[in-house]
């Protein structure tokens, strides 16, 4: 049991990438079991990750759970890991969203031993990134995520699979070169790659003195630095005008692999924000606060645009996170521009929750999408209409989620977007005045979503014979049930969540 | 004993020689080609012998002055009775060669002044040594008289080293005028009082250099090579290209050094930069050779410029170096030619491009040839890379870092042509051949692998070898 | 313990080629089992000196012996390992087994891999190269370094023009033999120079490390003598011989050439151009890294447009022995060490990229990468074995290509900011087209023509890709297997450049 407990984030952590090397040695005609398998392994991460947020102290400042290993002395590198508010909270999202995903691929035929250890390893990939707090460690897991999203894509997705794969993969590396980049200047600067040590040391450096032997002051190269991170943190959110991989990347993957990608993968971009930029750049982001802002708003506006005029249902959805993520990152930029204040914790607040809720929401609706593409082999919403008669489970859950996403009261997304609003309203008045008229539209085109498929004539072809739609079974069920569950929990009670968030956001900034 | 041991080696040779006269009458002609064994015995045992009884300790003059017994003489004199008992090998093979014993006693009879050139101490005793070492070259290289080309060859060297030689004689007279002694050793006190002019000096030297240049194929006296090793009989070209040219190089080293050390600035200067030019043109021109005689002679006075650059670098290690190279360039050579010789014997052929699938047909034959090929493009683990090496050193030691880039350079365009007829040999297919047969004689087998187990000893273990060269080269400074 | 472990390595590899050259022709899976059998005792004490230098801690030249060569010229035959050549030496021993294994071949008209034709040869010669590779990483004389060196070069020639690939074998072989021939023999006259001028009667280096020549001596004879080993490292614009002569060898050799000789032109050139020179390298280091820093980005931009897939690898091998001259030409901790590491984890990965272009090749006929496509059906391992290399090739962290360009690109943040940002655009480069590759020539449909013709991998294939996989992915989890010990190696450069 000590092991366990002194051990707990690098069991959670690792536990993945162990049960992936197991499936590895099974046979890869043992469908069943290597599903079972893989299924059950992302179940003890989840119960572990439990165990933290049980064992948590959130009145206590600082990172918990820490545990440090040596990995790359010769740079000063090590395997620091530890879990504040923050983190945790991504933690959890991402041990919660992993085995539904699991689940949710319990269709998958084809070539299931590779599928699920890819899964396993994505797992591993974006957990060691929430846990990070060595920057080159933090790196490392970043980059680690993309190969198996990439090979899901590439292998798993459907028709223009290899278009979207290569974009997501040339984006993201792309993105994260000025990152590493980034983290090399850090790294040569202050010749170790702990966090708080750079965060320390970096933040003290006067912007005015020059720069080693160039001509630059350290104002500007913070400056080119701060971007750097920007844009490769921007890439992954997706913010305008970065966000064009990210309807392709979504729409060919196939189901679970749009949840994760939608449920956690966008989140890492986010939480770069929150933990990188933030304490790393005050200043810069401060600076910068209004094109941050601008971005946002773009997104936001720009998003629910594109998504309403959409036919496809799953670009309909990929399009919404865009318009959802930019209220993340409306958040961060007011809490940038006014950092300290009242309001800034409670944009930071919304924030978060948002990409928690965001988390919940996509996961599910992307799993809904997929769930009647399965059934109907189109995404095109005008071949679908008036379908709630044949499937009325299936219709309730799917206008259950939309809901969710619109941020209707009473479910989690109303609390996250009402707090970002709040909290950005006195800090940047013209940009959130413009964010709600995206809101508006965000209503649009989720209702026009859920009309074409549910409302509306019948499309007589999905009635009868061979094309008879079956209502959704069982195990699509256990999928969406706990993310139902936490939607409507988080929007009746926050306080569960938002205490460990809140406490976070005031010791941090 | 002692006062014989300077000559012991010529003793040796002339009674090797006149038991070749003995027993020919006595065998019947097919039992003839036995003369070979009974040479290269001979010469095998001779070694042996002088090698037990005959070695010299502090340099001494002997035989009135006329020659004088060091290490540097007494190595030479056992390089050229290794090739010759090599090349008599080699003879046992050739039809027209191979069953007269006329053919034997000449090699002997020029090998001996080969080992006098060595050691010569004297003017008169060099210039009759050199004359005893071609006029049996002569013959032999005409030996095959119904052979246009080999009668070519033989009157065409005969010509060109009457001429040389001649105009080498006048150096030596002048020689003689200006200090009124023949003595070798004297010459050097006598400048060194410094009665004449450089420019005299200079004059004398360029006489020297065109005769003996000719024998070591230095460019411009280089043209008579190619047509003389392609007409004359191969293992004759053999002889020609290695141990003639090391006795060349043995009189070239011991009389620049020992008799005009005072001048060595300009003489050293001259040498550099006929051994760039020599280098150069001989390698160019090979490039362009289809017949692998005329490839190997134009490889030869590439050598010599090589070997040249530790001549020009005049100094102890310069000389070392030259010794060094000579060895592993006779070993070297004479392997080439051997091949050339056993492989010729079947095919009839000395094109390069008959060598097509060679390595098919006698894998042996073909890993000899890339042995002896690779050495002389300057390739470890054999003996021409380290020979190599040494040269360019003593060049570098020398200051003359120019001229070791030069031979640099050299060396590359050296491998490439080189390097082509190996493509032949491995590459290129010659399906018709290649189910034939290769049959290699008892005699070539025997000096084939004595010779390339020698280019790898001298590449590998090289510190006997370069004990010996560096002792050598220790007697004339 | 004094069991002359280094000589036994270096001379076992020439010892079989003897044995083998001596057995009938006719005996082929005996020449082939020999070969297999010194490949692994190679292996096995290779790993053991690396093994043994690791978990001692050791520092500084180990393992040495010593016997006197030529004693005239202090010339001695010094074997010793240190930091930097002990990885080097297990990375030969690793591409030696694995490249038997995948040329073991198979006496059977339709088997489509391994070495068919003359096998006898073929394993001679390789051996002899193999022993000429090992010579160089351990000898600590100068001398014997480019005796040693020398070995290894001529064999590729033959081996190129025997059993390359009938199209360009000639011509490649002939000018990647006259490429390396140059730059060595130039380099040979920089280290006569170096002896002469140290005037200590010796080429040990350990000794000539000491010998503080003049600075302007340096700066004369740093250039020749680092660009002629260099030139082997494949450092532009001087890399030219290179992706010829990968593409016209056969697999084995292109493992070796690519994997295990380009390292020994970087590493002749650190051992004898940096660190015997050091102020000349110094002096010089701003043309080294621009030329370095040219190669990383070219040769991955010309990587991108190949349309041969072994052209691809090549060129990939040219920018990624750029990011090797690159750390060389920082002169600092970081990225000595990443170079340090770099020459051993691309050796690695390129010799398992020309393994697996080689299996698809004997079984496809073609390596137009537009015409393959479905090979990861049929060969699995293979190219699960390419997105490793690939990943490794990119940069991508938990492997050991991460560990080794990672401080590289410190360093060069220390020395030159510019250059480490024009030169992190390689990764992506090399991101867009190992991505490219992998899709086209693994994943997709497999062409008609190709249908029932694929047969699948050889046992021995798959134990080669999985060792060489294993040491890239070890390294890259746990850096600790390597890091420290090339530090070592890198301490001792560093004290040698003044602590610079």
């Amino acid at each position: 049991m000590d092991f366990i407990n002194s051990h707990l984030l690098s069991l959670i952590l690792f536990l993945p990438t162990v049960a992936a090397l197991v499936i590895f040695f099974l046979p890869k005609d043992e469908v069943k079991l290597i599903r079972w398998t893989a299924f059950a392994a992302s179940l003890i991460p989840f119960a572990l990750s439990v165990v933290v947020w049980v064992n948590f102290k959130s009145d206590a400042s600082g990172f918990q759970f820490e545990e440090n290993y040596p990995w790359y002395d010769a740079i000063r590198s090590s395997v620091h890991l530890g879990v504040d508010g923050l983190s945790l909270t991504m933690v959890v999202l991402t041990t919660l969203l992993t085995p539904l995903a699991i689940l949710a691929s319990f269709s998958i035929t084809d070539r299931v031993k590779p599928y699920m250890m890819l899964f396993l390893m994505l797992e591993t990939g974006m957990l060691g990134v929430f846990m990070a707090l060595d920057l080159l460690i933090f790196f490392v897991f970043w980059e680690i995520g993309l190969v198996p999203m990439y090979f899901l894509i590439n292998q798993w997705g459907s028709a223009n699979r290899n278009y979207a794969s290569l974009k997501f993969m040339i984006y993201t590396m792309g993105g994260s070169l000025g990152l590493l980049l980034g983290i090399q200047l850090l790294g040569v600067l202050f010749k170790t790659f702990d966090l708080q040590t750079i965060v320390q040391g970096w933040t003290s450096l006067s912007s005015s003195e020059t720069f080693g032997q160039t001509f630059f002051t350290i104002g500007q190269v913070k400056a080119v630095a701060f971007w750097a991170f920007v844009i490769a943190f921007a890439i992954k959110v997706p913010v305008w005008p970065f966000h064009t991989w990210l309807p392709d990347a979504h729409t060919e993957a196939p189901t679970a692999g749009s949840m994760i990608l939608a449920g956690v993968l966008l989140k890492l971009g986010a939480y770069g924000f929150l933990r990188l930029v933030l304490p790393l750049y005050p200043e810069q982001a401060q600076f910068y606060a209004g094109a941050l802002a601008f971005l946002a708003v773009a997104a936001i506006v720009f998003g629910a645009f594109a998504s309403y005029g959409q036919t496809d249902f799953k670009r309909l959805v990929a399009y919404s996170s865009v318009n959802h993520m930019g209220f993340v990152l409306l958040g961060i930029a007011a809490a940038a521009k006014a950092s300290g204040t009242l309001d800034a914790t409670i944009a930071l607040n919304g924030a978060v929750l948002q990409m928690f809720n965001h988390g919940l929401s996509a996961a599910g609706m992307f799993f809904l999408v997929g769930v009647i593409y399965e059934r109907t082999h189109t995404r095109n919403l005008n071949e679908f209409g008036g379908l709630f008669p044949l499937v009325p489970v299936y219709g309730g859950i799917l206008i259950f989620t939309s809901m969710a996403s619109l941020g209707l009261p009473g479910l989690n997304g109303f609390i996250s977007e009402f707090l970002v609003v709040r909290g950005s309203w006195p800090i940047l008045t013209v940009y959130t005045a413009v964010a709600m008229l995206g809101l508006l539209f965000t209503g649009a085109y989720i209702l026009k979503g859920i009309k074409s498929v549910l409302h509306g004539p019948l499309n007589e072809h999905w009635a009868h014979g061979e094309h008879k739609l079956t209502e959704i079974n069982t195990r699509e069920i256990l999928v969406m049930a706990p993310l139902m569950a936490l939607i409507l929990v988080t929007g009746v009670w926050p306080a569960w969540i938002l205490d460990v968030i809140n406490k976070a956001m005031v010791m941090l900034f | 004993m002692n006062s014989f041991a300077p000559i012991l080696p010529e003793i040796l040779l002339l009674a090797i020689g006149l038991l070749i006269l003995l027993a020919e009458p006595f065998w019947k002609r097919e039992q003839r080609r036995n003369l070979g064994w009974l040479t290269a015995g001979g010469l095998a045992l001779s070694m042996v012998v002088c090698l037990l009884v005959g070695r010299p300790a502090a340099p001494v003059m002997a035989l009135g002055g006329m020659v004088r017994f060091d290490w540097l003489g007494f190595f030479f004199k056992m390089l050229f009775l290794a090739a010759s008992a090599a090349t008599a090998l080699f003879m046992m093979d050739v039809e027209k060669l191979n069953r007269r014993g006329e053919a034997y006693l000449l090699l002997l009879a020029s090998t001996m002044g080969m080992t006098l050139m060595a050691s010569s101490a004297n003017l008169v005793m060099l210039y009759l040594a050199i004359e005893t070492t071609s006029i049996p070259l002569y013959v032999l290289a005409g030996f095959m008289l119904e052979d246009e080309a080999s009668t070519e060859a033989g009157f065409k060297y005969l010509l060109f080293g009457a001429l040389t030689s001649t105009v080498m004689l006048y150096g030596f007279s002048l020689l003689y005028g200006f200090t009124g002694t023949t003595d070798i050793y004297k010459l050097a006190a006598m400048f060194q009082a410094g009665q004449l002019s450089t420019g005299v000096i200079v004059g004398v030297i360029f006489l020297l250099v065109v005769g003996l240049g000719f024998k070591v194929s230095i460019v411009p006296f280089h043209f008579w090579a190619p047509d003389v090793y392609e007409g004359s009989p191969t293992p004759i070209a053999g002889f020609l290209s290695t141990a003639s040219k090391a006795a060349g190089f043995a009189v070239l080293a011991r009389l620049f050094v020992v008799a005009f050390p005072n001048l060595m600035s300009s003489w050293a200067t001259i040498l550099a930069v006929l051994s760039a030019i020599t280098m150069t043109v001989g390698n160019l021109l090979a490039i362009r050779q289809s017949n692998i005689k005329r490839l190997l002679a134009y490889s030869s006075v590439a050598h010599a410029g090589y070997v040249l650059i530790g001549v020009a670098a005049a100094s102890r290690l310069g000389v070392a170096s030259v010794v060094f190279y000579l060895i592993a360039y006779i070993v070297t050579n004479l392997a080439a030619f051997g091949i050339v010789v056993a492989y010729a014997r079947v095919s009839g052929s000395d094109e390069i491009a008959a060598y097509n699938g060679l390595s098919r047909r006698s894998p042996g034959l073909a890993l000899a040839l890339l042995v002896a090929f690779l050495s002389l493009a300057g390739m470890p683990p054999f003996g021409g890379f380290i020979a190599k090496v040494l040269v360019f050193a003593a060049a570098v030691e020398s200051g003359l870092v120019w001229l070791a880039v030069v031979g640099v350079i050299n060396a590359i365009i050296g491998l490439y042509y080189y390097l082509v007829v190996l493509k032949h040999v491995y590459l290129f297919r010659n399906e018709a051949a290649e189910s034939q047969p290769l049959p290699v004689t008892r005699p070539y087998m025997i000096a084939l692998v004595a010779l390339s187990i020698g280019i790898i000893l001298i590449g590998t273990v090289f510190a006997p070898w370069f004990g010996l060269s560096d002792a050598a080269a220790l007697n004339l400074f | 313990m004094n069991f002359p472990v280094l000589s036994v390595i270096v001379f076992t590899p020439m010892a079989a080629a003897v044995l083998m050259l001596l057995m009938p022709a006719e005996r082929r899976n005996e020449t082939r089992s020999i070969a297999l059998a010194a490949a692994t005792f190679a292996l096995i004490l290779s790993g053991w000196v690396y093994y043994q230098y690791l978990v001692n801690h050791m520092a500084g030249y180990q393992f040495v012996e010593e016997y006197n060569w030529l004693p005239a010229l202090g010339m001695k035959l010094i074997f010793g390992v240190d930091g930097m050549s002990a990885p080097l030496v297990l990375l030969t021993g690793i591409v030696m087994f694995t490249g038997v294994l995948i040329s073991w071949g198979i006496d059977d008209e339709h088997a489509p891999t391994g070495i068919q034709d003359r096998p006898r040869e073929f394993f001679a010669f390789l051996f002899i190269l193999a022993s000429g590779v090992f010579g160089v990483f351990a000898s600590l004389d100068l001398f014997m370094l480019f005796f040693f060196y020398e070995i290894a070069v001529f064999p590729m020639y033959l081996l190129i023009a025997i059993w390359g690939w009938v199209k360009t074998r000639e011509y490649a072989a002939m000018k990647l033999t006259l490429y390396l021939f140059v730059g060595s023999v130039v380099a040979l006259v920089g280290a006569l120079a170096m002896y002469f001028k140290a005037g200590f009667d010796s080429f040990d280096m350990r000794l000539l490390e000491q010998a503080n020549f003049p600075v302007d001596f340096q700066i004369g004879w740093f250039l020749p003598v680092f660009l002629g080993f260099a030139v082997l490292g494949g450092i532009w614009p001087f890399h030219n011989w290179s992706p010829d002569g990968h593409v016209a060898a056969p697999t084995a050799v292109s493992m070796f050439h690519a994997g295990v000789l380009m390292k020994l032109g970087a590493f002749a050139a650190l051992r004898v151009g940096i660190m015997l020179l050091p102020e000349g390298a110094k002096y010089w280091s701003w043309l080294i890294m621009t030329f370095a820093a040219v190669a990383v980005v070219y040769g991955a931009y010309i990587a991108f447009v190949q349309t041969d897939f072994k052209y691809m690898v090549g060129f990939s091998s040219v920018s990624h022995m750029g990011l090797v001259m690159l750390g060389f030409s920082t002169l600092n901790r970081q990225g000595l060490l990443g170079s340090g590491v770099q020459m051993f984890s691309h050796g690695v990965m390129t010799a398992l990229f020309f393994a697996v272009v080689g299996m698809v090749y004997d079984r496809a006929h073609t390596r137009e990468i537009p015409e393959l496509g479905g090979m990861g059906k049929i060969l699995p391992f293979a190219s699960i074995g390419f997105i490793i290399g690939g990943l490794v090739s990119m940069g991508m962290p938990g492997f050991s290509g991460f560990i080794a360009e990672f401080p590289i690109f410190l360093g060069v943040w220390g020395r030159q900011w510019l250059v480490a940002v024009v030169a992190s655009v390689s990764i992506v480069i090399t991101a867009a087209y190992i991505m490219r590759n992998i899709r086209m020539v693994f994943f997709g449909n497999m062409p008609e023509k190709f249908e029932g013709h694929i047969s699948a991998l050889t046992a021995l294939d798959k134990v080669a890709i999985v060792t060489l996989c294993a040491f890239m992915i070890g390294i890259g989890l746990f850096p600790s297997l390597m890091v420290p010990m090339v530090q070592t190696g890198v301490d001792n450069i560093l004290r040698l450049l003044g602590g610079a």
